[in-house]
């Protein structure tokens, strides 16, 4: 449900950023508000992927201009941790694979200092191990899964379900989804979106990054943007995938050629 | 050189029933020149900690650590059930007052002058410095035969404490057809000082050893071991070495599988900060067909330290059908860490699988990245992958190793004694 009064959680005005010496982002405008879900569309190279990293804090990219507020915070001064820790939440399309770190101890060290940011308790090992069992069924996952090396030998699809996981532990306020329905088969792809569904609330806020309308099928966003050449060359509803998804993206060009004549 | 000469001259002359090994020990040590940089296999081993122990020290162990002292590190854990604990202190019997459990005997007499330098001699290293220094210094050599699946762990376990010193320890295992074992070695130092290891295992057919070393040392102190196993057909050993802390360590693993078709399986992590140096030497050859060896070394190099790892395979023209893979990775925690890695095959047979690889890298940023990006410091972020990069080599030692906390030990962590 929208409401034009709930509180503005993300608010990016005319941002721009580069990758060595790469621009890539060429000022992107977005306003998240509180129970809303944005969509974020285009091509491969348009920019979508790299949004979601310089919101979350990636080194490798560099702002050059423009601002970030997060909950009236100025985000762009803050370290990736302390993102995370206020309650922004990147679903990476590549989640890391990282052995030896069992996937229990990952989820318990994060989850204890997102808790620690909202001036609550460490959770003990059995007030963890409680929470992550009834977090597990958001995205039906074996909890085997949570005795393994973080994201080592899972399936895309399992590792896209342990991402939601620790979605579902963090509580975010904002959540970033880059691409999480990418190699995903049908199957999956229900149960991630099932779980980005019953995390979504009206205090919370999600932004889609995506390729394909099939996740729109699953999530229903509020607003649809299409982003070419670093910026967001329109905005509309849940209609505007349909259309991307009937006749392409050749008007983008048509659009961005006039935009280079003028 | 003078050092060499002062050392011998401290080393007590030989007595009691190793006397002919210890005076062989000093002969060799007379006639071979000290390991030097101009030999292929200390090329890029500094071993200026070594030299700077007085030699006239070495005649005798460090005095035994008080064992509730304060100042050790870390305290020792209290034997446990299914764990028989042997403390190695260089000159008392270790098996004094020790009821020894079914399946381990006393090797004596006549099968242990037989069996004894068995294993160095199939393994190419009798006549290796640091193996002659250990038979010209150890004054008793635990040896056991072992005869079915014994049940305890054997833990032998060596502190050379603070003062000056050499402490030799020597063991010799003999496993029977089909016997099983499970040994962990921890060695602890902490000064200058120096701690020699020479440990022959002998698996008879599809006899299986699993062996762990856990190994720290301290500023100023000196590990040098040989671990050197021959191999039967059908048996397994696994073994996974860990070390940190020493100025100069110096590990040579030496499996021969005598008659092929064994298994090895070798995990090795070696960690090194400040100026220390650590150096893996490992040789394994293959005397047979269808043997095979799964072998994983790494590093953690930090400060101004340095690393060695030279891993040499040989499979002759007898060894058909080998399947052997070898995979060295190290991690630069510094810019002035250096490491020198070098696999060495030599390949004679044409049937063969032999696989090497060698990696060197930093912490990926991505992995820190995606840990920040879930609200961990990054300082905390590195630990944890560097705790990960380690368990991957420490989830090899016995089960027994896990009341030694190897990783904060490893890390000078405080650990707990529970």
């Amino acid at each position: 449900m929208l409401r034009p009064d709930a509180p503005v959680l993300l608010e990016i005005r005319d941002l721009h950023a580069r990758v060595e010496d790469q621009p890539i982002l060429r000022g992107v405008n977005l306003t998240i508000r509180a129970g809303e879900i944005h969509a974020v569309m285009g091509r491969n190279g348009s920019g979508k992927s790299t949004l979601s990293k310089v919101l979350a804090g990636h080194p490798a990219y560099s702002v050059t201009a423009g601002t970030v507020h997060y909950r009236g915070e100025d985000l762009l001064t803050l370290a990736p941790e302390q993102r995370a820790r206020i309650g922004l939440f990147l679903g990476f399309q590549y989640p890391v694979e990282i052995p030896g770190v069992s996937n229990l101890e990952f989820l318990r060290v994060a989850t204890n200092a997102r808790r620690a940011e909202q001036g609550q308790d460490e959770l003990d090992t059995f007030a963890f191990e409680d929470l992550v069992r009834e977090r597990l069924q958001v995205v039906q996952m074996d909890p085997a899964f949570l005795e393994r090396s973080l994201n080592e030998g899972f399936s895309g699809g399992e590792k896209k379900r342990n991402e939601i996981l620790q979605m579902a532990m963090l509580e975010p306020l904002v959540a970033i989804l880059d691409e999480t329905d990418s190699g995903l088969d049908i199957d999956a792809l229900r149960i991630v979106a099932g779980g980005v569904n019953q995390l979504a609330g009206p205090d919370n806020a999600t932004l889609l990054i995506t390729h394909y309308q099939r996740l729109l099928d699953e999530i229903t966003p509020d607003y649809v943007h299409v982003m070419a050449a670093g910026r967001i060359l329109r905005t509309g509803g849940r209609e505007l995938a349909l259309e991307l998804e009937r006749s392409g993206y050749d008007w983008v060009d048509r659009e961005l050629a006039a935009l280079e004549v003028v | 050189m003078a050092w060499a000469e002062a050392l011998r001259d401290a080393l007590p002359l030989a007595q009691g029933s190793l006397a002919p090994v210890r005076e062989r020990g000093r002969r060799g040590l007379a006639e071979r020149p000290m390991p030097g940089r101009r030999q292929e296999s200390w090329r890029f081993t500094d071993l200026a900690a070594l030299l700077a122990l007085d030699p006239g020290s070495l005649g005798h162990p460090p005095a035994i650590p008080a064992s509730a002292s304060p100042a050790a590190p870390a305290l020792m854990p209290a034997p446990e059930a299914g764990i028989l604990q042997l403390r190695l202190d260089g000159s008392g019997d270790p098996l004094a007052g020790v009821a020894l459990p079914e399946g381990l005997t006393i090797l004596e007499g006549v099968e242990l002058e037989q069996a004894l330098g068995q294993c160095l001699e199939a393994s190419g290293c009798r006549d290796h410095w640091p193996v002659l220094l250990n038979k010209a210094s150890a004054e008793r050599v635990l040896a056991l035969r072992v005869r079915g699946a014994v049940q305890p762990t054997l833990e032998l376990v060596s502190d050379a404490g603070e003062g000056p010193g050499l402490l030799p320890l020597r063991v010799l295992l003999l496993l029977d057809e089909q016997a099983s074992l499970s040994l962990l070695q921890v060695h602890r130092s902490s000064g200058a000082n120096l701690t020699s290891v020479v440990v022959e295992a002998h698996l008879g057919r599809a006899a299986r050893l699993q062996h762990g070393v856990l190994a720290t040392g301290a500023e100023g102190s000196v590990l040098l071991a040989h671990v050197a196993a021959l191999q039967e057909p059908g048996s397994e050993l696994s073994l996974a070495t860990a070390t940190a802390g020493w100025e100069l360590a110096r590990l040579e693993p030496r499996i021969h599988q005598a008659g092929g078709a064994a298994r090895s399986r070798l995990r090795g992590l070696q960690m090194v900060r400040v100026r220390q140096l650590a150096d893996t030497h490992s040789l394994v050859h293959f005397a047979g067909p269808e043997g095979s060896l799964d072998q994983l070394h790494k590093v953690v190099a930090d400060g101004a330290a340095r690393s060695v790892f030279n891993g040499a395979v040989r499979v002759p023209r007898e060894a058909q059908r080998t399947d052997a893979a070898q995979l060295s990775r190290s991690l630069l925690l510094s810019d002035r860490a250096r490491v020198d890695t070098k696999p060495e095959l030599e390949i004679v047979a044409d049937d063969v699988r032999c696989a090497h690889g060698a990696t060197v890298s930093r912490l990926q940023q991505d992995e820190l990245f995606y840990l920040q990006s879930r609200g961990i410091a990054a300082v905390q972020a590195a630990r944890l992958l560097l705790r990960g990069y380690c368990e991957e080599v420490l989830r090899d030692l016995p089960p027994a190793a896990a009341r030694w906390q190897p990783l904060s030990a490893l890390l000078g962590e405080p650990t707990v004694v529970r």
